[in-house]
């Protein structure tokens, strides 16, 4: 429990600097509505209006969590929990396309290291274009996959999880290709020894002992998997998802709506990540390698 | 002959590095016979671990010949003809001791009935019954190396290739390990090469010491040991073991002498 007023402290810090800023910033919009009913601004009067505006240019967190009570907690219990209006809805939306695009990408990140690790000419061939793959920014990416994908009469989830499987392959390739590398010479002269198949090395001793780099990776790309899907649900029209609610705030300039679904999607990462980990925890200790 | 497991005839080893060619072996000629603990002596850089793996197959001779069970070193490879058994116990966290024993079985594809026998076998062998269950970050330094023993027996090959097994462990686990190593060789009747640096450990296991000296790697001497098979340790207080020790010290010096 040492740990929680380090933590305490540093999240009072954000809210006082979240609050105060909130006041410098949403000011000029106070004083101009004051101005143009002819009233003078109070101290008191100017801090209660700039963190109540409508739309404010930063909204303070007490307007983003009642918003989120709003969209979430207020309508499930009101019976209306998967609405269209629910972030919950949102949520879910973002959230089954980063997983199945996380999978994807846990797949074929996993494929290219096996391919990378056991030959010699994907070893010096892929290397160089799965890196050059992340340096193309998704925002310029991701309209070409919705479009192309389109075209071929595949829309709605897989293309927001192909884009999640973009970002996310990449650091389970790093990682996978560390770890199958990581049985020190020993171990595969004692495999040599008992005349193992590749196969047999690979399941029994690689694949194994690559378990702590796996975990790492998926951590780093389960974050990116979900930053895919966002990015993934702005050009498609805007229609359900934490990234259209996203876009529908910025349309209308409905500055609380945009925070609460950031915040909503910081949480998201938060317990994914934290799922990961505990999943780490778990199989990491069983294997006797934490 | 043959009862000649390993023979090597004019055996060479070059290392081609960036500073020049490294001669880890130059003309080493030995027989080894079945039923012989052989140990291998020397300083390091003199070859011996690399004339281990050269019979493992596990390095490649540049010069000479040399056969393991008639036959070539790769051949005997993977005719599983041998059993070796690392400095570092080399045991797998993930799997229980009867785990990382089964392992070179399921390698080679034994029936789970047989497995479970064997396991159970060569665990009795190495006194480690009961532990198969348990997990290697529960075993002591010492009872891991004879879980690694236990795991290069399991298969039943004639020949074990040991190199430095117990270089890593305390002076009263190692006399420990070395009796019951002899034991396990006079039960089993195996052929053993033993690589090792401590001169009591050489003369207290083997029938024969090859002492080896370096640069190039050869063998300077090759001592036949008076000894009898049954050794209990205080033999190394003994006027033959003390005599022995002398002659390798010798061999080891002259070794040294050339550099």
């Amino acid at each position: 429990m040492r740990n929680v007023l380090p933590i305490l402290t540093i999240v009072l810090a954000i809210l006082a600097i979240w609050y105060a800023s909130a006041i410098a910033l949403n000011a000029p919009w106070a004083y101009d509505k004051a101005k143009r009913a002819n009233i003078e601004l109070s101290a008191t009067d100017l801090v209660r209006d700039t963190w109540s505006q409508k739309k404010p240019k930063l909204p303070v967190p007490h307007q983003v969590a009642s918003e989120i009570w709003d969209t979430t907690g207020a309508m499930v219990l009101s019976g209306r929990g998967f609405s269209k209006r629910s972030l919950i809805y949102h949520s879910w939306v973002t959230f089954s396309a980063t997983i199945l695009g996380f999978a994807l990408g846990t797949v074929l990140g996993t494929l290219l290291a096996v391919g990378i690790v056991y030959n010699r000419t994907m070893d010096l061939s892929v290397m160089p274009w799965v890196i050059t793959s992340q340096t193309v920014p998704i925002i310029a990416i991701a309209p070409m996959i919705i479009v192309v994908l389109n075209a071929v009469g595949i829309s709605g989830l897989l293309p927001k999880a192909m884009i999640s499987m973009y970002l996310s392959f990449f650091p389970v390739v790093v990682g996978m290709v560390k770890g199958l590398r990581s049985p020190d010479a020993m171990q595969l002269d004692q495999m040599r020894t008992w005349n193992a198949s590749a196969a047999q090395t690979f399941w029994r001793l690689r694949l194994p002992s690559s378990m702590p780099y796996l975990f790492a990776s998926l951590k780093v790309g389960i974050a990116a998997s979900l930053v895919g899907a966002i990015v993934g649900e702005l050009p498609t029209g805007a229609v359900a998802g934490l990234g259209a609610r996203l876009l529908a705030g910025s349309y209308y300039g409905q500055t609380v709506q945009i925070w609460s679904a950031l915040l909503t999607a910081a949480a998201l990462a938060a317990l994914m990540v934290g799922v990961i980990g505990l999943i780490q925890r778990v199989t990491l200790k069983r294997m006797g390698m934490a | 002959m043959s009862d000649i497991v390993i023979s090597a005839k004019d055996l060479g080893l070059t290392f081609q590095t960036g500073d020049g060619p490294i001669h880890a072996l130059k003309d080493v000629n030995l027989d080894v016979r079945q039923g012989d603990f052989v140990s291998f002596i020397g300083p390091s850089g003199c070859g011996k671990t690399t004339f281990l793996r050269v019979m493992a197959d596990l390095e490649q001779p540049t010069a000479g010949t040399i056969t393991v069970n008639g036959t070539s070193p790769e051949e005997a490879r993977r005719a599983r003809a041998y059993g070796y058994v690392f400095q570092a116990a080399g045991l797998y966290p993930w799997r229980t001791i009867g785990g990382n024993i089964r392992l070179p079985l399921e390698i080679m594809g034994y029936s789970r009935d047989e497995q479970a026998r064997r396991t159970a076998d060569v665990l009795e062998l190495v006194e480690l019954g009961g532990f198969e269950k348990k997990y290697p970050w529960q075993l002591s330094g010492g009872m891991q190396q004879r879980a690694s023993i236990a795991r290069a027996l399991a298969f039943d090959a004639d020949l074990l290739l040991m190199d430095e097994p117990f270089g890593a462990l305390d002076e009263i686990v190692r006399d420990h390990l070395n009796e019951q190593l002899l034991k396990l060789w006079d039960r089993t009747g195996k052929t053993i090469c033993f690589v090792t640096h401590s001169i009591p450990e050489a003369v207290y296991l083997s029938t024969r010491i090859v002492v080896m000296s370096p640069r190039p790697g050869r063998i300077a001497d090759v001592i036949e040991s008076p000894l009898p098979r049954e050794r209990p340790l205080d033999i190394r207080d003994s006027r033959e073991f003390i005599e022995i020790a002398h002659r390798v010290r010798d061999g080891l010096r002259a070794g040294h002498g050339d550099d």
